[in-house]
């Protein structure tokens, strides 16, 4: 049996790191297979969640993990379920968030892949711990293989009794749903999630209420990323102190890195916290430095919603603190490298046609405003760029951002904005000589 | 009637599953793309009888979400991915290349109905770049000499 996704990662290193754990079987075609994960020490979170823990103590132990969210917000995970009411009589709801879409970050798909059952563990843990009796997984209408290998990892866990009626005996009941979406970035968003689950059109909603309170069918709801709920088996098992002994004081944990662009070693990676990312891109054991031995251009550390770096930036750790300070965001950990041979105008035409493409319409400075940048760009990058042009684009982006119900807008305003900023010569450049610095042709 | 028994019946199934059954629009629309590679009214329609939901909400969502072509295509519908990892990596060039081998361009059906070419947003295989979804299966880390067999062996089992 081959992988589906050929994607590189380093479960070699994680095999023998004691402090990976994420990617630790990744590469062992037997580990979706519900026999290979038990024998690892797969459900025992789960039974010990269940057999010796109330849901308030499920609780606390992730709260203080300080495990924050993996999908790209980085809210605290333990957090977010407290904000659960408890007297509500409302049923409430689990949703893994799948819709993996974030330009860049391809981690997720991995987990679900190669990995289903730790996903649906951390799942069915996150549901006791917030009363839920029916928890549904949203994956990316793409992803139909990894569904189906979800699927297949929900029917065996019914039958081994971790899903079901009366689970384990102690009276909890725990059904499961596979639900997958239509091709729309925005349903990552968790409240057009919510809006798409319902079968409406996937449009954001107005927060407050937030799902916790008010969310699928207007029931108290939790979305976690996938990465999210895949630790917490970990930390249910090894226990927070554990978990607070990885990664930087403030960020603790690991992270899975979706490392793509100019390097030559794409890959996921999983590594601590605060790890260099000049190492995960030069290292032999991760990205082994920049393809054609071009210089670097430039990064974006975190998906393609996030500022980008110049090479003298990238001396900064991958943790939330350092990159926020550095002026970017860990977001979805979607590091995107460049080269030399990239012209600033060409890679972000891409990107704006990316989120005017994906903008829900919902906003009028969103659903404008990126029809109009990418009207701009476009024939700034076609050689037809006007003077004022550049001036015009940082106007637009100004009013698109916080001016959005969800952050949609931001995310296509903060790439733009960054890189601007750091190539402001080139964007010039191109409007007075009507050509690229550099033009982008990568041969495939 | 488009949509087989089996189908409606899958799609009354998942009805049944969901707390709100209007939640079962978009795997009612999954099951009557995979079987029929695309939609239209009379299949909104059809799904409307099969879960009990009007027609005009089965459209207003279907509309919503660009994976489901709404007119024919090709029996391969090739949907090469353009965002920025991918064209880091040469999709620009990929597109160009299949445009070359099958005849048309981007947007276009080979006349002989096989082959049908779009370019899309991020498919979420980014360190696998380049790469594209034929019908509902992904080929990574593609090169000309992959492209060619793959272009191949569809060509042999049409």
């Amino acid at each position: 049996m081959t992988f589906y996704s050929p994607v590189i990662t380093n479960a070699k290193e994680a095999a023998t790191n004691e402090k990976l754990h994420l990617f630790k079987y990744v590469e062992d075609p037997d580990q979706p297979k519900i026999e290979t994960y038990e024998s690892r020490g797969g459900y025992q979170a789960w039974k010990k969640a269940l057999t010796s823990m109330s849901p308030d103590e499920v609780i606390d132990e992730v709260k203080k993990s300080g495990i924050r969210g993996r999908g790209g917000a980085g809210f605290p995970t333990g957090v977010k379920w407290s904000f659960v009411p408890k007297a509500s009589t409302k049923p409430r709801y689990l949703i893994c968030n799948a819709d993996e879409s974030e330009p860049g970050t391809c981690k997720d798909r991995v987990l679900m892949e190669r990995d289903p059952h730790g996903v649906i563990e951390g799942m069915a843990i996150a549901s006791y711990a917030i009363g839920c009796h029916l928890m549904f997984i949203y994956i990316r209408g793409e992803f139909g293989h990894g569904a189906e290998v979800m699927r297949k990892a929900m029917d065996e866990a019914y039958i081994r009794g971790h899903l079901g009626k009366n689970i384990r005996g102690k009276g909890y009941d725990l059904d499961m749903i596979v639900h997958t979406g239509g091709g729309a970035y925005i349903c990552g968003e968790e409240t057009a999630l919510l809006n798409s689950l319902e079968g409406e059109r996937g449009m954001s909603r107005i927060r407050p209420p937030f799902p916790a309170i008010e969310g699928l069918y207007a029931c108290p709801t939790i979305v976690n990323n996938v990465e999210s709920l895949a630790t917490v088996p970990h930390v249910i098992n090894r226990g927070a102190a554990w978990y607070c002994s990885l990664g930087t004081e403030k960020s603790h944990g690991t992270k899975i890195f979706s490392l793509s662009g100019h390097v030559n070693r794409p890959g996921n990676y999983e590594v601590e916290l605060g790890f260099p990312l000049r190492s995960l891109i030069y290292d032999p054991a991760y990205g082994n430095g920049i393809r054609g031995d071009r210089k670097l251009k430039g990064v974006i550390p975190g998906g393609s919603s996030t500022p980008f770096f110049t090479p003298d930036m990238i001396d900064v750790k991958l943790d939330y603190e350092s990159l926020a300070e550095a002026g970017s965001m860990l977001g979805s950990g979607a590091v995107i490298v460049f080269h030399e041979d990239t012209c600033i105008v060409w890679a972000i035409k891409k990107l704006i046609h990316f989120y005017r493409h994906e903008s829900c319409g919902k906003c009028t400075p969103c659903r404008e405003g990126t029809a109009w940048l990418e009207k701009i760009i476009n024939r700034i990058e076609a050689g037809k760029g006007e003077p004022g042009d550049i001036e015009k684009i940082e106007n637009i982006c100004e009013n698109i951002l916080g001016r959005t119900i969800c952050p949609l807008g931001d995310a296509a305003v903060m790439p733009i904005q960054s890189a601007v900023k750091h190539w402001r010569d080139e964007w010039q450049y191109h409007i007075d000589q009507k050509k690229c610095v550099v033009k982008s042709e990568f041969a495939f | 009637m488009i949509l087989t028994d089996e189908n409606i019946r899958r799609m009354k199934d998942a009805a049944a599953r969901y707390p709100r059954r209007k939640s079962a629009i978009l795997p009612a629309l999954t099951i009557a793309y995979r079987q029929v590679g695309h939609l239209n009214d009379d299949i909104y329609r059809e799904i409307s009888r099969a879960i009990g939901i009007p027609t005009l909400e089965i459209a207003e969502a279907a509309t919503f979400y660009t994976m489901f072509p709404k007119e024919p295509v090709g029996k391969y519908l090739i949907q090469v991915c353009h965002n920025i990892s991918c064209s880091l990596l040469g999709a620009d060039s990929l597109i160009a290349y299949l445009e070359d081998k099958l005849g048309i361009s981007k947007g276009e059906t080979t006349s002989d109905g096989l082959f049908t070419l779009i370019s899309v947003e991020c498919l979420g295989s980014c360190a696998t770049a380049p790469m594209m979804q034929i019908n509902h299966d992904y080929y990574e880390n593609l090169t000309p000499e992959s492209v060619d067999s793959i272009l191949e062996q569809l060509r042999a089992e049409a």
